[in-house]
Parts: structure tokens; sequence; C-alpha cells
């Protein structure tokens, strides 16, 4: 019953989304006003819809109903239930049930709450939500039912990818999808402002919250991924330049330029068709990750797909979306460019470089991630890897990141750097004597214009503040300058981590002693031990930081039973100063064990840093929508008044 | 200055950027990729010493020996054609095993032989590295068959 509760459910919704679509798009014509009163209910009405269907879908995965195709294939009856749960968007018809319900509810929330938007931008913006919505509903229905019934039930189910079954894994994907999903609002917010040609500061007031809270959740996606991979894949590494990796950081890239181009729409009036050109683009890199990581083009513990058809399918959608909204984009460009002014040495400025940066650097990941695509098609076997994208992309992240120290100093329109002298003087005194420091500690070039540009941008964050009283600092004054020190934090871990970090790989017996940087390490034994799935043998090492106090790590080898896999478990013992990471290898076959160990200083910074760069968007977020809220107010009591001097 | 003109600059320079970008990186992309070889590629047209690359091919049965450090491991790739001796120093995948597919990051030594810094296997039962799947000796089709 519940499965076909789900289908129903997920079929109205389609069809809700056909009707808001056209009635939508009829509105906007003279004979057809009548119809707008329908479409913000019926955007409602289909987000509650296609939740309530993603809510059948996990009943099925909480209750293990073997007799669905779906949970017989990817769940197993003796999971643990927070894993019969995730298990429910860690496959491919799940996901994507989560991709389109999070578009609905997205919908039915802009349909529910935004008054800014004329009502003419405010149907576009629907319709277009619609006909984004539309594709992905077909495609789930068409080619990917995640609610088909078996013909008899299984007896058991195939399991989940024991990788898979880790919190940081199990729920990074929601976060990562609300953010990509986020962005379809942006987009449609485009399209609707370019038909009714209505884009101004308005609009970009409108936009912004989306934008922001999209970019948000990607940052916390992003970060948790990285920290996943990081202790999960038991490698040492925090980033991997892994297509589905980037998958995640190319709209992330195109968001971070959107947000900026957009407050200086909302504050100037400029940029205006760069502006809408960047919501285009920002959703359609969620898409292309989508595609990327959906289609079975390529391998990857996150590619579950490998079925042309669907990989075919999204590859239409990506075409017939991102080339209609293009073909829009160049219909009307020219009507909407208009803006204000700027000179060279100003807030504009710097923030037209910022986004000009950050797009070379959208463009060498693209390009990086599609080339040995593009290779093989054409017969050729390429990866390419950090070799590439690191120095490529750090010959942009580095002009970048010297403009942001100087950039929130400047005024709007016209500025001098005269008048900046001092703020600017300081972070670089920093920067040049961090340098000379590096250079002093042999530090390889990358790493050592990491920490030196991590150290002047920490102060030049700050600078904002300088001579302000703090309490009367806006609020998203303060998430500027929390986001931008976050970028600091993060810099300086990622320097920390390639300048500094010290390896031991080891063959060791129970009872020896190894030393890998200011820490002693004792293998005390091996014991087995199990879990509700598994069983594991661990190892029990004492650690200590400089002959201090002894605690115990407990690295681990994994063996699942449904599906058989393996997994290695890292052990990590976090200080202030950075992170003991430990790995326990295999038997060597004379009693003894490998040992995998590393002292990582700061890397954790990494991840502080992103979680200050995503609070930094939320105080800006709550900023802005508290100063909205005061106008909707302020506008109401100025309509209440007039109703009552009777006008 | 006009309006239009601001435009026309703007525009200009994120054009000259973005193609900047492009160039640099498809210089980059020519220069620093790092390309896939099976073995009998890598013996009948080595790549340069202490270039990167990755070496794929199935691990030669019984070719398999640990060091008396108990951490370097040495093992032959093979295909059809040609066998590639290759050190390894570090913990290699659960799922690295004789005779199953595997592919070796890393550089060719002057002597021929291959010094890995990374050995990827089946990461699970559903991954195959990319390079694995189009193989089309024997014994890749017999991995392939494994992995799936």
């Amino acid at each position: 019953m519940i499965a076909e509760f789900g289908l129903a459910a997920l079929w109205l919704a389609a069809a809700l989304a056909a009707l808001q679509l056209i009635a939508g798009a009829l509105a906007l014509t003279p004979r057809g006003a009548a119809l707008a009163g329908l479409v913000r209910p019926v955007a409602v009405v289909q987000g509650v819809l296609v939740a309530l269907s993603f809510a059948a879908l996990i009943t099925l995965f909480a209750q293990t109903d073997l007799s669905v195709e779906l949970v017989a294939k990817n769940s197993h009856s003796m999971k643990p239930l927070i894993y019969k749960i995730s298990g429910t968007w860690g496959n491919h018809e799940g996901s994507m049930l989560l991709w389109v319900m999070v578009m609905g509810l997205s919908g039915s929330f802009v349909a529910a709450v935004e008054r800014r938007l004329p009502e003419p931008t405010m149907l576009a913006t629907l319709a277009g939500q619609a006909f984004v919505s539309l594709g992905f509903y077909a495609f789930l229905l068409l080619s990917s039912n995640p609610f088909t019934r078996l013909s008899s039930p299984a007896i058991e189910g195939a399991g989940l990818n024991p990788l898979l079954q880790d919190p940081g894994l199990a729920f990074h994907p929601p976060p990562l999808y609300i953010g990509y999903v986020g962005l379809s609002v942006a987009f449609s917010f485009a399209i609707g402002a370019l038909v009714t040609r209505e884009v101004g500061p308005a609009f970009a007031r409108a936009m912004r919250p989306w934008v922001l809270g999209a970019w948000i959740f990607l940052t916390l996606g992003i970060t948790a991924g990285s920290y996943w991979a990081y202790y999960e894949l038991g490698w040492g590494g925090w980033w991997f330049w892994d297509p589905v990796e980037n998958a995640s950081l190319m709209p992330w890239l195109a968001a971070t330029a959107l947000l900026h181009s957009v407050s200086v729409l909302a504050a100037r009036n400029a940029l205006r068709a760069w502006t809408v050109m960047l919501g285009v683009v920002a959703f359609s890199m969620s898409m292309v990750g989508t595609f990327l990581v959906r289609s079975g083009i390529l391998t990857s513990v996150h590619a579950f797909a490998v079925d042309p058809e669907r990989g075919s399918f999204i590859l239409g959608l990506l075409a017939l979306n991102i080339g209609g909204a293009l073909v829009l984009f160049g219909l009307r460009a020219s009507s909407v460019t208009e803006g204000e002014r700027f000179t060279a040495t100003s807030r504009e400025s710097a923030l037209v470089f910022n986004n000009v940066m950050l797009s070379a650097i959208l463009g060498i990941v693209l390009v990086g991630t599609l080339y040995p695509l593009l290779a093989e098609a054409l017969g050729a076997k390429v990866s390419v890897g950090p070799p590439y994208f690191n120095p490529v992309s750090a010959i942009f992240a580095v002009p970048m990141l010297l403009v942001l120290m100087v950039g929130p100093l400047l005024r709007w329109r016209r500025d001098s750097l005269r008048r900046i002298r001092l703020q600017i003087a300081i972070p670089a005194v920093l920067l040049v004597g961090t340098l000379i420091w590096a250079a002093s500690q042999a530090v390889g070039l990358l790493p050592a214009l990491g920490l030196a540009l991590s150290a002047a941008l920490a102060v030049a964050s700050v600078m904002p503040l300088r001579g302000r009283k703090l309490r009367q600092v806006k609020l998203p004054v303060w998430g500027m300058v929390t986001a931008h020190f976050g970028i600091a934090v993060a810099l300086l871990g990622m320097a920390s981590d390639a300048a500094f970090t010290t390896e031991r790989l080891v063959a060791v017996r129970a009872g020896q002693v190894v030393d890998v940087g200011p820490w002693q390490v004792t293998l005390q034994r091996i014991e087995p031990v199990a879990g509700p799935n598994w069983t594991a043998l661990r190892g029990d090492l004492a650690v200590s930081y400089k002959g201090g106090s002894v605690t115990e790590l407990h690295p681990a080898a994994r063996t699942f039973w449904a599906p058989p896999n393996e997994t290695n478990e890292a052990a990590l013992k976090t200080r202030w100063n950075g992170q003991l990471y430990a790995v326990l290898g295999q038997a060597t076959g004379d009693g003894r064990w490998q040992l995998r160990l590393w002292w990582k200083p700061f890397v954790p910074m990494i991840w502080y840093g992103g979680i200050l760069i995503a609070l930094g968007g939320l105080m800006a977020l709550l900023g802005r929508l508290a100063s909205d809220l005061k106008r909707l107010v302020a506008r109401d009591k100025i309509a209440y008044r007039r109703m009552r001097q009777g006008r | 200055m006009k309006a239009k003109h601001q435009r026309l600059i703007l525009a200009l320079i994120a054009l000259v950027a973005l193609v900047g970008a492009g160039v640099l990186a498809a210089w980059a992309l020519r220069s620093q990729a790092s390309f896939f070889y099976l073995p009998a590629d890598y013996a009948a047209n080595p790549p340069e010493a202490g270039r990167a690359v990755r070496l794929g091919g199935m691990v030669e049965k019984g070719s398999i020996k640990t060091a008396a450090d108990g951490v370097t491991i040495t093992f032959v790739i093979h295909d059809d054609k040609a066998r590639v001796p290759v050190t390894f120093k570090g913990i290699v995948p659960d799922l690295f095993v004789e005779g199953s597919g595997a592919v070796a990051e890393g550089r060719r030594q002057p002597d021929g032989s291959f010094l890995a810094d990374n050995v990827l296997a089946k990461h699970d039962e559903n991954y195959v590295p990319r390079e694995m799947k189009d193989m089309t000796t024997e014994q890749a089709r017999q991995a392939i068959e494994e992995t799936k």
C-alpha cells in the first residue's frame, strides 16, 4: 500500500507541476490573467505531495519492505535503523527523488513567502521552476521509478555499500542536495526576471537569500564530504580532485561568484546581465554535476547508476534547460544591461575581479573534469589529478585572495588606495614576512604561499571592523568578516598539512614503540571485535604527545558480510595543534602488523574554516532576513494607515 | 567614459581572463595529465622516467613479495603481452590480491621497473578503476567479470 501511495503522490505532483507551468505561462498573457491566482497554491500542494512521496519511500526502507525492488537491492533487514533510513538516498532512484523533493519544497516555499518580486516575475519564476521540475519528474517516473514492486518479494536484501555505512557519509548528501537544488530557485528567478525584463535591485534582494541559503548548505556539504573522505577512506588526504568532488565544487564556485555579484546588483544596480548569467550557470553546474555522477560515464564511490539510458536522459534535460536558458539570455541580455558606473578602484571593481577569477577557476575545474571523458571518447586514456588542478587553479586563486584583502575596505563607486594604505600595509608586511620565514623552512612554493596568504588574510579580514563601534556593525558585515576569516583558517589547515605532515610507515610487533613527529605510539595488541553487521580486527594503540599522558587509539579493519566487503577504520587523536592519524594495515605473516601513522599539524583548521565560512553566510542571511522583515512590517503599517484614512 | 564603454571593457577583461584560463588549462593538460598505460604499451613505448603515469593490469599469480621491513612490497603487473615489476611502499587496499586487476600510480624508474606511490584495486564490488573497464585482454575481461 505504502509503495502505491508513494507512486500515486509522485504522479499527482508531476501533474500539478505541469499545471503550474501551463497556468504560470498563460497567466503572463492578457487573456490568461484569471489563472494567476492558481499558480501559488498549486506550487505549494506540489511540494507537499512530493514530500509525502519521499516520506513513503523512507517508510519502505525503515520497514525493509522486500517486495519493493529498490529496497531489496539496497537494504538488508540486519542493518542498523539509521542506515536503513540513509539507504533511502544511498542509491540512484532514491537520490533523484530526494532531488525532486527538495526542488518541490523550495518551490512551495517561494510560492508561500516571497512577496518582494513583482507579480508577473513571480509567475514566470514559478513556471520556470515547474518546467525544470517536470523534466526530473519525467526522469523518475519513466526511467527510475523507486516504487517498483517485485513479482515475488525477495527473501533478504542485498545490503548497502559499507562505505556508505558511516554517519558522515550517510547524512552529507541531503545538505548538498539542498544546496544544489536551492540554486534551482536562483535559476528560476533569473529566468523569471529575463522573461519580464525586471532585473534590478529589487530582484537582487529577492534572489539573495536563496543564493545565500543554497551556498551555506553547499559549503557545509563540501566540508562534511571532505572530512568524511579524510577519515573514512584511510588515505589521510582531504581533497582528491575526484570528479564527484569537483561536481560539488563547481556549483559552489559559481554560487560564490553569484553571491558577490548579487550584492553589487542589490546595493549599486550594476552587473545586471552578469548576475543573471551566473544564476543560470550556477544551477547548470549543479545539473552537470548530477549528470557526471548519475550517468555512469564515470566510476566513483558516489556514482551508482551505470546505465546509458539514464545518462542520455539527464544529458537531454541538461541540454534542454541550460540551452533554453542561454537562448533566453541571448535574446534578453541586451535589454537588461543598463546599470550604474564605477571606477577601477572601487568595491565594485574588486568584486568584478573576484567574479572573473572564480569563473576562471570554475572553467579550469570544468575542463579538468571533462577532459578525461572527452579524451576517452577519442580513444585516449587520461587521468587528470592534483599535478594539474593544484598549480593551475592557484594561478587564479592567489591574485583573488590578494584582492580579497583589499576589496572589503574599498568604498562603492570611487575610492583611492591611498586612503586605506595603513590597512593594506599591515597584511602586506605579514605576507612578505611569512614568505621569507617559509623559504627558510624549505617549504614548497604552494604551501608557502598558502601560509603567507593565510596569515595576511586573517588580519586583513577583520580590518573592515577597524575604527567602528562593534555593537553597531550590521550582521551581514559580521558575516562577511567571519566568512573571509574562515578562508584564512581553512588555508592555514591546507598549507600546514602540505608543509608539515610527518609520516611513518612501519611493520611492528605488539609492544614496539614508534615515533611520529612529537608522538610516541605503542602497539599493544590486535584483537577481534564484532558490530551489528560486521566483524573487525582492532588495534589497541597507546599514544602520548611528547611523553605526556597516555591515551588509546583503535584503528581497525572491518569485514562486512552483506554485501561482502572490507573497510579500513582510521583512528584520530585531535589536539588543538593538529591530529594524529593511525591506520592499521595487514599482517605481514611473521607476527608483525603494518601501521601507517601521520602527524598532521593544524589539519582540522581546514574543516573549522569551512564551518566558519558557512557561519558567515548564515549571519549574512539572518541579517538580510531581519532587515527584509522590518521593511515588510513598515510597508504593512503604511498600508494599514492609508486604509484607516479611507484612501 | 560612457556606461556602454565600461561594459565593453569589463566584458573584454572577463573574456581575456577566461580564454587565458582555457589556454592555460589546455597547456597544463598536455604536459601534466598522467596517462594510463597497459603493460603492453609500457613495454612497447615506455613513458619517460620520472613522469607521473598510471599502470594498470593484472597482478601476476605468485608475484607479490613483502620485503624484510614489512611494508615494502614488490609484484608484477601483466597483461597477455608484457610484464612490469612494481615496487610499492605502503598499505595495499584490502581487495588487492594476486590474479586480480589493479592500477598503480607512480613513475617509471631508469631500469624500466615501476615505483608506485599509490595502488588502486577494486574499491568495493561495484567500483572498478575507470581505466580497467575497457581492457581487452583475457585477464582483464576476467577482472571485469570478477568486479561485477
